[in-house]
């Protein structure tokens, strides 16, 4: 570990190309879970995210023993599974259930997928954990790719999406389609949750998706700000947790988890000091 | 400005009729409801009130009959229409402030960011934030408010847009004494200044007693409209339920008396209030 603090290192292995690579598809993937974070938050779908990113790797392994690509099948399998979700009422009171319900299914899939398949068992485990480095052309055309898409269509739909995730039933009377957006917006994360699960893993891909925008929602109640932030702490999440990692070799994902909940964990803290100054009583 | 045109009721039903199968919750409905008219919707749990709402905001359609907003036929999203609904706690979590609940009431409903009417937009929402006297707690997340804080913002929320109706779900319920008059006041003056329709759903008439041109009680498939004195009498109720009911005036209220529980009004609370008046 002593590895960490040996900035010698760190600096060569910034030089090159596969770990500039591996930068750049973090900045784009903390761009991402920023800009639709702060709305995951508000519309509860943590859990729902979690579920996104275990089907998303029921999706890889059924690529890996099918011999496609593993990326494109863990696309496919987290839009499938964000489209399922997404149809789910999320006022209604199994919805949590039935996200639980759906999620260990298509994990149990998963794993007998992966056993099955009798590869290099390195591909079974980046599934999990992440694999940021190695990352070839196509693979980040296609995140760059779909970053554009979901972040266009996040700034065509934002008003009315934050409408009906903050206020649905005022939203529907001045008719936002407020069904619709969900299931539009699931499909966005999902797409996002699949690109996160290359990178972070589908075990930890909650920490940018989620915990950045948890950690702004606590310390502004203004979404524009809340926004920015996520963005923010999400790129030093991701961006950070791969320098870190660079030197002691360590799995990318340690830090990035590491980084933003330390993040989330002083956001907290400034909440909780601000709210007894505010109100004394 | 939506203004209804001259001669043009706000709201117009005719012959209007909504059934759920064999169940006729009203039929042969008849209302001309004209610009800056105060309608208070009133009658039991499941008389279909909410219903009413329903198929004025387009989210349900009627059995047989017609129904016009401004001329028009309902719309999903109407533009013309302000929609208040009941008070429910928001998400204490919910990184919202005031203000961006009175904003999404003026263009949340509108695709893409609105980066170009950013200016018309601050100044509408301020305006309206000052209207019921939110603008000192408009900064502070929606959910660490009052309830009745939370009310005011829902009425300016629902005024921004300028609308020429205005329809209120129970927008008193669960709101203490000085909180319901600030509210109902807020509606009423909104109503002599820009002659919005108010359509107001409520099982309590007391509060809004004062402010009512015209009442329209369903009960059971029946209903009557007319000026609360004429509607809310025993003769009238009485004929309406179909068993013998009292409606007794007391210092300018009115309490009903003989029914069973779901369509007993618990006004005794407001007796001082109306002393006042």
């Amino acid at each position: 570990m002593d590895k960490l603090f040996d900035f010698e290192l760190t600096g060569q292995l910034l030089g090159l190309p596969f770990v500039l690579t591996a930068l750049v598809v973090a900045a784009v993937l903390g761009l991402l879970a920023g800009v639709l974070g702060p709305l995951i938050v508000s519309r509860n779908m943590a859990f729902s995210v979690h579920g996104t990113a275990e089907l998303a790797l029921t999706g890889g392994a059924a690529a890996l023993l099918l011999g496609w690509d593993i990326g494109n099948g863990a696309l496919a399998g987290a839009i499938v599974a964000a489209l399922v979700l997404g149809l789910l009422s999320r006022r209604s009171s199994d919805y949590d259930s039935v996200i639980g319900v759906v999620l260990a299914f298509g994990l149990g899939l998963g794993v007998l997928m992966l056993w099955l398949y009798k590869g290099r068992s390195s591909n079974k485990f980046g599934l999990l954990t992440g694999q940021i480095v190695g990352q070839d052309f196509a693979s980040v055309a296609l995140l760059s790719g779909c970053a554009i898409v979901v972040i266009g269509l996040l700034a065509a739909l934002y008003r009315p999406l934050l409408f009906a995730s903050v206020d649905p039933e005022v939203a529907k009377a001045r008719g936002v389609p407020v069904t619709a957006l969900a299931v539009v917006f699931a499909v966005m994360v999902g797409a996002a949750t699949a690109l996160g699960v290359r990178t972070v893993g589908s075990l930890l891909v909650l920490s940018l998706m989620v915990t950045p925008a948890a950690a702004a929602c606590r310390i502004t109640a203004s979404p524009l700000k809340a926004t920015l932030l996520a963005v923010l702490f999400a790129e030093v999440s991701a961006v950070g947790g791969i320098i870190l990692s660079l030197a002691p070799g360590t799995p990318v994902s340690a830090f990035v988890t590491a980084i933003s909940f330390l993040i989330y964990l002083i956001c907290w803290v400034v909440s909780r000091v601000r709210r007894t100054r505010v109100s004394p009583a | 400005m939506t203004q209804a045109v001259n001669g043009t009721p706000a709201v117009s039903l005719s012959g209007a009729r909504l059934s759920y199968g064999d169940r006729v919750l009203w039929d042969g409905l008849d209302l001309d409801v004209q610009p800056g008219e105060f309608i208070a919707v009133l009658g039991p749990n499941g008389s279909g009130k909410t219903s009413l709402m329903r198929v004025l905001l387009g989210q349900q359609k009627l059995s047989a009959g017609t129904v016009r907003i401004g001329g028009a036929a309902p719309g999903k999203g109407n533009r013309r229409i302000g929609y208040i609904p009941q008070q429910r706690a928001l998400d204490p979590t919910i990184a919202v402030r005031g203000r961006d609940l009175v904003g999404l009431g003026y263009d949340g409903h509108r695709w893409g960011l609105g980066i170009g009417g950013m200016r018309e937009r601050r100044q509408r929402v301020a305006t309206a934030l000052e209207a019921v006297g939110a603008t000192h707690y408009a900064d502070r997340p929606v959910g660490l408010l009052s309830g009745g804080e939370q009310q005011r913002l829902r009425v300016a929320q629902a005024l921004v847009g300028d609308p020429s109706v205005l329809l209120c779900d129970e927008p008193l319920l669960s709101l203490d004494l000085a909180h319901q008059r600030a509210v109902s006041g807020l509606i009423d003056a909104h109503r002599r200044e820009s002659g919005s329709a108010v359509l107001f759903v409520t099982h309590e008439i007391n509060p809004v007693l004062p402010l009512v041109d015209r009442v329209l009680y369903l009960v059971d498939g029946r209903f009557r409209i007319g000026p609360p004195e004429r509607v809310m009498t025993s003769e009238t109720l009485s004929e309406l339920y179909g068993t013998d009911i009292a409606v007794v005036r007391v210092r300018g209220q009115i309490h009903i008396v003989g029914t069973h529980s779901d369509l007993c009004e618990d006004g005794a609370h407001h007796t001082e209030e109306l002393v006042e008046r």
